[in-house]
């Protein structure tokens, strides 16, 4: 014990070699950090060569920058380090949450109160456009059937897979196949499924795998997303590409669920005769309700800002618009700012009743802090 | 006892005669695409990629001239046991056992009779590299029409893309994960003023839509110089990464068992020491799940890359240029499908190697804003 605390005594005390070293080392980080952007702003060598420089740079730096914060509160005696230290580790944090999510929050709903010029204080206008928009009003209805069809066939569908899987001998491979699609991003999803929607004219051979099976059964080939006879219900063919991605999602949660229902429940159910239709809906279903539920939240919630898929199918044309693709087009190509931050803003006032219920929920517990 | 056993086959007949069927629906798209991107640029535009399989289809087997044979084009024609006029000839008969099919083939005067018969035919599985030769590099490509005309089309420069896309994934994974677990360790295992509220900003901040903070931080992006850079990705991704970084960590963090840390504390050693040597090791399995789902949502992402990287040829990421090529070649189907495949390429790898952490990640990543 003696010799510990003399050690840390020793340890606290100024060294000037070691301070030297270490102003050395610091000096080396700035130049690091400062010679790599100038490196990567200005470079036109190969791509081959700019990328691991890229990836070193922008990798080593951050670590560097915490090594080096920390050097220097270390060298202040014991007290100071007490106080500084938490900055250290906090801070960086403190700073990125702030900077890009807390404050801009702010920000645009301060801005959604200007015009279009960002100077003409026009009070609530910009919402009253909003909510009375043609545009707008389509994006409420469409996001309406995202929301509603999207989320409800992923949960349907992840759930028939999860307890089907279940009872199968191909359980890891199946639900493999099934969470594929989650790893692949929107935009390749939006190709392939404009792949099975081509059309080709009537007569013609179809290259897309929907309209040749309509063929096939007589019917006649249709431009399905983008069908402008049944709008707002070609929506649905973009919707299909969301269950498609997220029934995975729904489907690995549930299962993980299911897996927790003790068996001896479902086993004596099973001998007290009940058919397996009744074992589903009177144990299953009401034993993971409230995994039922978080699924859902989720699923709605990603429905709610769904974006990619949307642009690059129809870019929003064809009554497709979406809450997400009227921001963008509105702050990125309208260059309307105080319009795009009043959507914005309208998007955050739909999560929040979600976000009161993640702060009951996993928010700071009285035992831990 | 035999009813019950027959029962037991039944169900266990559609269990897996169900599963296979949805696993099918929900792997063809993948196939279809697969397939379609080795497949030659003409026979992609006009048949269907399932033809690579064996099929039965309407094959020639002759060719017969009206004028030959002695038939009368303005009366009822009779060929190989199928009889008709010339205007049904023209839309093809089909012979009462579905074998044959005669067709007019051209106009009344100098037209002639085709003769079909409903064969199997072995598919063809003639593939080329080609389109995948034209994606991913940058120089030009030539095509000779059917009509013998040349066609220049400048290659899509995909590996380019590929290696921004690396670019910007590598860092835009460690730094958050970097930030976050230092966060995470401070509030997990430091005391300082705030703790409490700031935790609580970090879960809000779980499913605010970046939505909201795009419009300002591209206004500051402009102000420091970061638009179009790498680092301004990457520091975007971190800050919209972080909240929920920091939340799976210190639910992680908090949880390893405090004896070991206390001892290391006693033993003399610094917050530094404990969190670089003691708790990032033992970190690694929920560092490693939260770092593929980081890097999947990177790697997959467009609005981000859409508006801070924008239009430079020289910054795009497979995601944008993906979404360019279906704007601007919408038909060429042989270089959207290996498009679309070059993109997929490394997270399906990431998926297939290391399936249980990508789902974990992506279960506890989901409610990422």
């Amino acid at each position: 014990m003696q010799t510990d605390v003399k050690d840390k005594q020793f340890a606290k005390s100024f060294d000037p070699m070691q301070f030297m070293m270490g102003l050395l080392l610091l000096s080396g980080v700035l130049v690091f950090l400062v010679g790599g952007f100038v490196f990567l702003r200005d470079a036109t060598t190969s791509k081959w060569v700019i990328t691991p420089v890229a990836i070193v740079w922008g990798v080593g730096g951050a670590g560097l920058i915490f090594w080096s914060m920390n050097w220097i509160v270390e060298q202040f005696n014991d007290k100071w380090v007490a106080r500084l230290q938490p900055l250290v580790f906090v801070g960086p944090a403190l700073l990125f949450l702030f900077w890009y999510l807390a404050v801009p929050s702010i920000r645009s709903f301060g801005m959604s109160l200007y015009g279009r010029d960002g100077i003409t204080f026009v009070g609530l206008a910009n919402y009253a456009d909003v909510f009375t928009n043609r545009l707008m009003l389509e994006a409420f209805r469409n996001n309406l059937i995202w929301i509603f069809y999207g989320t409800f066939f992923s949960v349907v569908f992840g759930l028939l897979i999860a307890v089907l899987a279940d009872r199968s001998k191909a359980e890891r491979l199946s639900k493999a196949l099934i969470f594929l699609p989650m790893a692949i991003s929107f935009v390749g999803a939006g190709v392939i499924w404009k792949f099975i929607y081509e059309v080709r004219p009537a007569g013609d051979p179809q290259i897309g795998l929907l309209n040749a099976l309509v063929s096939t059964l007589g019917a006649d080939p249709r431009a399905w997303y983008v069908w402008p006879e049944i709008i707002p219900w070609n929506n649905l063919f973009l919707v299909v590409i969301m269950v498609w991605m997220q029934t995975g999602y729904a489907m690995v949660i549930f299962s993980a669920a299911i897996k927790g229902i003790p068996t001896e429940i479902i086993e004596a159910a099973r001998v007290d005769g009940a058919t397996e239709i009744t074992i589903f809906f009177k144990i299953i279903i009401p034993s993971i309700q409230g995994t039922i539920i978080a699924v859902t939240t989720t699923i709605v919630i990603f429905a709610l800002k769904i974006f990619d898929v949307v642009w690059v199918m129809t870019g929003g044309q064809f009554g497709t618009e979406v809450i997400a693709t009227a921001f963008y087009r509105q702050s990125f190509v309208a260059r309307n700012a105080g319009l795009g931050s009043a959507t914005a803003v309208v998007l955050l006032v739909t999560v929040i009743p979600v976000m009161i219920y993640n702060l009951r929920q996993f928010g700071p517990k009285e035992e831990t802090f | 006892m035999g009813n019950a056993k027959q029962q037991k086959l039944i169900g266990n007949l559609s269990v897996n005669g169900g599963l296979f069927l949805l696993c099918l629906i929900w792997t063809i798209p993948v196939i279809g695409l697969f397939f379609s991107s080795f497949r030659d640029r003409l026979d992609i535009q006009t048949t269907g990629w399932w033809t690579i399989f064996p099929h039965q289809t309407w094959n020639k087997v002759a060719e017969i001239d009206p004028r030959e044979t002695g038939l009368d084009p303005d009366g009822v024609m009779e060929v190989r046991g199928v009889q008709g006029t010339f205007k049904e000839m023209r839309e093809g008969i089909t012979s009462p056992d579905g074998t044959t099919q005669v067709i007019w083939i051209g106009n009344k005067r100098i037209g002639w009779i085709e003769v079909q018969e409903y064969i199997w035919t072995g598919g063809s599985w003639d593939f080329t590299l080609d389109n995948y030769n034209q994606v991913l590099g940058g120089k030009e490509f030539e095509y000779t029409n059917d009509d013998g005309t040349v066609e220049v089309i400048p290659g899509d420069n995909f590996w380019g893309s590929l290696l921004n896309s690396l670019a910007v994934a590598v860092p835009a994974t460690v730094i958050p994960i970097l930030i976050a677990a230092f966060a995470a360790y401070s509030f997990a295992w430091m005391t300082f003023p705030g703790r409490q509220w700031l935790f609580v900003i970090v879960v809000a901040l779980l499913v605010v839509p970046i939505q909201i903070a795009l419009v300002p931080v591209l206004t500051d992006y402009t102000r420091l110089g970061l638009n179009g850079t790498f680092l301004g990705v990457w520091l975007a991704h971190a800050g919209f990464g972080l909240p929920l970084a920091t939340y799976l960590l210190y639910n992680y963090i908090r949880e390893l068992p405090r004896e070991m840390l206390e001892s290391a504390f006693i033993d003399g050693a610094s917050h530094f020491t404990v969190f670089t040597r003691l708790v990032l090791p033992l970190s690694v399995p929920a560092l490693a799940s939260f770092a593929i789902f980081q890097f999947l949502w990177v790697w997959n992402d467009y609005l981000i890359a859409l508006i801070i990287l924008g239009g430079n040829r020289d910054t795009m990421v497979v995601t944008m240029r993906l979404a360019n090529m279906v704007g601007s070649r919408g038909n060429d189907w042989h270089l959207l499908t290996a498009g679309a495949f070059v993109t997929m390429i490394l997270p399906l790898a990431v998926f297939l190697s290391l399936q249980r952490y990508f789902v974990r990640g992506i279960m506890a990543g989901s409610v990422k804003g």
